[in-house]
């Protein structure tokens, strides 16, 4: 999705794209192909909103106007009371600075997909699918690519946005550091008999965060993080058995539930790439950093790369600049590396803090969150961080075009 | 080594044609000129800042489109002591057709084989600008002659004839430095000596020129220079900007009154 919204941003600066993608489009617009949800800061729903797409994916988008966070706790007879410690977050705490917008949007990933497949086609950028990369190499001025249909590409630059698992930045050399978790997020979408008014709900259970984000008419997607074991677990059981677990998390404050399609099963882990950039290669979202989906900024820290790297490509193009030397690219690392590298370390430590129901952590954790709740400034700032807008911001974020 | 001022006819953009056994020198010498981090890493650090005025300059003069690629499409430009081709090179990208002359057949050589393996046709002539003038016809929207007239036996000669090279209408860059004692502390005792920047001896002081001596070389030709604008180094962000201090490094855009007779 990252790489897709960087066609578009570089076409609408006037560069010319070939994108390649492994999956035949039709398979990844269906339902099966993947069931997540993600949240898009209100920063990066401007960056689609300036590139075409957002009144599309508005349709499809909920709002998220306030996210509660609690420190939740396993259901059950000897099962501590909830701490009365939670984290809220309101968009209208920042309303004065961002206009209303909220505190970020809950969109289906196939509605991403779709809306911007149809404006790559609309657009008459070039779509090599499905194919996929072979090998790659650098001839004088330009990087080439063998792709497994025979043809080769030539460009002045090369950007992977292959996810975690990237061909072009292993055969580059780049290193890539690894941390798994014991964790599987099951993801599901639910009915619900009441509506969520446009609020998400993050409960830390000492297995991992449960998360219910809002979609459009009453629906939830649910994010349901557990230990390996006990996801694939959850996979296999029948649809009582799986209700009878989701309820006693969830909670019937919304009425009853009904869970809508199919269920998916995600490994969850944290990948670094050691650089951003290499030779004519240039690393976009996921393939340079993949982070634990906790609060939901795996697919911003992409959207924002992908702003980073528009302005830097596009500005340097009409400079007349070779778009892939280390000259150019290292301004959109210098850019981006700080806020990839910190947001993903951020993560990881509330994943190891939260993922524990060790008491005194919990008393620790139960007060500073207390705290964090009562300095409004610095929870306002959080927000707007979340939601993208804070430091130096490329223009797509602000919702212009380069 | 064989050298060929081919003219234009032969179809083929490039002026120079290299040797088959100097390719290998010239595509070495090409790696070393444009090699950001290498021997010219300051050079490459300066360059975007002139090249974003020039182009700015242009847009603006010539009223055209500052969100394409190649705005400058259809309109000639001559790059004087075009060097290893760092400012011919993102011209051409921009849209112009570029003239590079050059009295170094090394520069020239490197020039045409950097630009060669980036598929960029430019012309490049292993001239200097007076031959040019004497052998051609033809006159340039664009003439741009950055820090290379420092480096000149008659400064004013020179310009003079850069500056009948234009085009009624078009425009004429010189870019230099001055001469005062900053520019002697920075260029000289800094750039060469403390920094390193440039090989030692690149630069002559006593033959930096004053803004004054620019605007006093153009008197009695058609072109109005304009004041003339600072580019300074901050040592903190390591970046070069235009500034308002013209003390050291400083460009002068040379106009044409009326830009309708295009």
């Amino acid at each position: 999705m990252a790489g897709m919204t960087l066609a578009l941003a570089l076409k609408s600066g006037g560069l010319e794209v070939a994108l390649v993608e492994r999956q035949p489009f039709d398979d990844m617009l269906d339902v099966s192909f993947d069931g997540r949800a993600s949240a898009i800061a209100y920063a990066c729903f401007r960056q689609w909103k300036a590139l075409g797409v957002g009144d599309v994916l508005e349709k499809h988008a909920c709002r998220m106007d306030e996210i509660f966070v609690t420190d939740g706790h396993l259901p059950g007879a000897s099962a501590p009371k909830p701490l009365p410690f939670f984290l809220h977050f309101a968009s209208e705490e920042i309303s004065d600075r961002t206009g209303d917008e909220p505190l970020g949007y809950m969109v289906e990933n196939r509605q991403v997909r779709k809306a911007l497949y149809e404006e790559i086609v609309n657009q008459g950028i070039r779509l090599i699918s499905p194919a996929s990369v072979v090998d790659n190499r650098e001839d004088g001025s330009f990087a080439e690519v063998d792709l497994d249909t025979g043809e080769t590409l030539r460009a002045p630059l090369v950007v992977s946005a292959e996810g975690r698992k990237s061909t072009l930045r292993e055969k580059a050399g780049i290193k890539h550091i690894n941390w798994a978790y014991d964790q599987s997020a099951v993801v599901c979408t639910v009915q619900m008999e009441h509506s969520h008014n446009h609020v998400a709900y993050e409960h830390f259970l000492p297995t991992g965060p449960f998360a219910i984000l809002p979609l459009n008419d009453s629906r939830a997607c649910i994010v349901w993080s557990e230990t390996h074991a006990k996801a694939k677990a959850l996979m296999q059981v029948d649809d009582q058995l799986f209700y009878d677990h989701l309820i006693g998390r969830f909670g019937e404050f919304l009425g009853d539930l009904t869970v809508v399609g199919e269920k998916f099963i995600y490994p969850l882990g944290l990948g670094l790439a050691e650089e951003m950039h290499k030779g004519r290669l240039a690393l976009l979202g996921d393939s340079a950093h993949g982070i634990h989906p906790i609060a939901g900024q795996g697919l911003n820290l992409g959207l924002k790369d992908v702003a980073a790297l528009a302005e830097v490509l596009i500005e340097a193009a009409r400079l007349g600049e070779d778009i892939g030397t280390d000259l150019v690219l290292e301004r959109y690392a210098k850019w981006r590396r700080f806020d990839n590298v910190s947001t993903s370390v951020i993560m990881d430590g509330f994943v190891r803090l939260f993922s524990n129901g060790n008491p005194l952590l919990r008393a620790v954790r139960g007060v500073g969150i207390g705290l964090f709740n009562k300095v409004p400034t610095l929870r306002q700032f959080v927000m707007e961080d979340a939601g993208a807008a804070t430091g130096d911001l490329p223009k797509l974020l602000r919702g212009e075009l380069v | 080594m064989t050298e060929t001022l081919n003219s234009l006819d032969s179809g083929s953009a490039a002026g120079f044609s290299i040797d088959e056994g100097e390719v290998s020198r010239f595509s070495a010498l090409a790696a070393k000129w444009w090699d950001v981090k290498g021997e010219f890493a300051p050079l490459h650090k300066f360059n975007p800042t002139r090249v974003k005025f020039i182009r700015e300059t242009c847009l603006d003069h010539f009223a055209l489109d500052y969100r394409k690629r190649a705005p400058f499409e259809g309109l000639q430009l001559l790059d004087v002591g075009c060097g290893g081709g760092l400012l011919s090179e993102p011209m051409r990208r921009m849209g112009f057709t570029v003239t590079g002359l050059d009295a170094s057949e090394k520069n020239i050589g490197t020039a045409s084989a950097h630009a060669a393996q980036g598929g960029l046709d430019i012309r490049y002539l292993n001239q200097t600008v007076e031959q040019l003038a004497e052998s051609d016809e033809v006159l340039y929207h664009v003439v741009l002659t950055m820090e290379v007239i420092e480096h000149v036996s008659d400064p004013e000669a020179f310009l003079r004839t850069c500056a009948s090279l234009v085009k009624p209408g078009g425009l004429l860059f010189v870019a230099t430095l001055n001469r005062t004692a900053k520019a002697y502390g920075l260029a000289i005792v800094g750039a060469e000596y403390v920094l390193q920047w440039v090989p030692k001896g690149t630069h002559d002081w006593k033959k930096f020129l004053m803004p004054e001596e620019i605007r006093s070389f153009l008197d009695g030709t058609e072109l109005m220079p304009e004041p003339p604008v600072g580019v300074s180094y901050n040592p903190l962000t390591q970046e070069w900007a235009l500034s308002d201090d013209t003390d050291v490094n400083y460009m002068v855009v040379a106009k044409y009154p009326v830009t309708a007779v295009l």
